[in-house]
């Protein structure tokens, strides 16, 4: 599995890191205001941020904590609640952990997976993993750094002042991330046979889910896991990757 | 800081950490099933643009102006400029089409 030393460094990790950095900042801004609305301290939200470094399942846990202001106290049925939510909405980064553990070169020891696991989001996951070559801890350490401070700065901000920044520029904020994701998709969609319909699939069932009112009982985030995952299967029984590619 | 606050707080990190942290740790298998190894390469592309689409079209003030982010973003991609550029032309352009559509809102 584990394959020599990742030709990237630092550098290019933190470089990869900025866009998804100032996405994070314009989301967690939004964090920021939700929280600070729903009761919470500036550094009871700020810490979430830190210890959790997830949106959704972030959004979820403050809506469990708005219940438990409200009580005033610890209770069983918040505690179950605020369990299942965590496992259900953060569920995907299992898989994703999984997936990544097969582009790891040979410097990710024990100690440092225990250390980097933290760091799995959705974008740092995809970013990593669309890497042509293995990936380090160099790399990690670079391609989570820009995104950890966004995302404190972002909660940080949006929890003291939810007005500090134009609204023109948080709007336009919130298109850094999408805009990365773009960039990410689009050259291999050209080169790589498969990578095109897959992206098409997996964009078709995602739209399909959020607009046909049967599916509105889904989440936003069980609609984006159950779009890529159907997506990915029917792409790998359809049209499986040669071992070389899949290496790559 | 009000402890009970900070025990569910403490709960919600510890949760999220294991999920993430136990099977990036413990997995050591090299995967060898072409079935499994094809799902693997095709789903950071797949999640990539399950989350873009349609998400992207209400992640500004205006689809008006998440199409013409969008448009900036694919050009500056197809020729291959760096995420950083990419993704900071695009609010631009984003940003641009807002304040011609509504004037700079504070």
């Amino acid at each position: 599995m584990q394959k020599a030393v990742s030709p990237y460094g630092f550098r290019e990790g933190f470089q990869d890191g900025v866009p998804i950095g100032l996405g994070y900042f314009s989301v967690s801004f939004g964090f920021g205001i939700m929280a600070a609305s729903a009761g919470l301290f500036t550094l009871e939200t700020l810490l979430i941020s830190l210890t959790n470094l997830t949106s959704a399942g972030q959004a979820a846990g403050v809506k469990v904590l708005e219940g438990v202001l409200l009580a005033g106290k610890v209770g069983a049925a918040t505690v179950v609640e605020m369990l299942l939510a965590q496992l259900v909405i953060n569920l995907r980064y299992a898989l994703m952990g999984v997936a990544l553990t097969q582009r790891l070169d040979e410097n990710m020891t024990t100690g440092k997976r225990l250390f980097y696991g933290f760091f799995i989001t959705d974008e740092i996951f995809a970013v990593s993993s669309a890497k042509p070559h293995a990936v380090g801890p160099r790399y990690f350490a670079g391609l989570a750094t820009a995104p950890y401070i966004g995302w404190g700065l972002g909660t940080l901000l949006g929890a003291v002042a939810g007005n500090v920044l134009p609204l023109s520029v948080t709007n336009a904020l919130g298109l850094a991330l999408y805009a990365m994701f773009i960039a990410i998709i689009l050259p291999p969609m050209r080169q790589e046979k498969g990578v095109l319909p897959c992206v098409l699939l997996a964009a078709g069932l995602s739209c399909l889910m959020t607009f046909v009112p049967v599916f509105s009982f889904l989440s936003g985030g069980f609609v984006i896991i159950i779009s890529a995952v159907a997506a990915a299967v029917m792409m790998s029984i359809v049209h499986p990757v040669p071992e070389k590619e899949a290496e790559a | 800081m009000r402890s009970y606050v900070l025990l569910y707080i403490l709960l919600m990190a510890l949760v999220t950490y294991l999920i993430r942290m136990l099977p990036f740790t413990l997995f050591r298998k090299k995967i060898t099933s072409p079935f499994w190894r094809s799902f693997f390469y095709y789903v950071p592309y797949a999640v990539l643009a399950a989350m873009t689409f349609p998400a992207v079209f209400s992640s500004t003030g205006s689809a008006l102006s998440a199409l013409a982010g969008v448009a900036v973003a694919a050009v500056l991609a197809l020729c291959k400029k760096s995420l950083t550029t990419v993704a900071l032309s695009a609010c631009a352009a984003a940003f641009v089409v807002e304040v011609l559509q509504f004037g700079f809102v504070m």
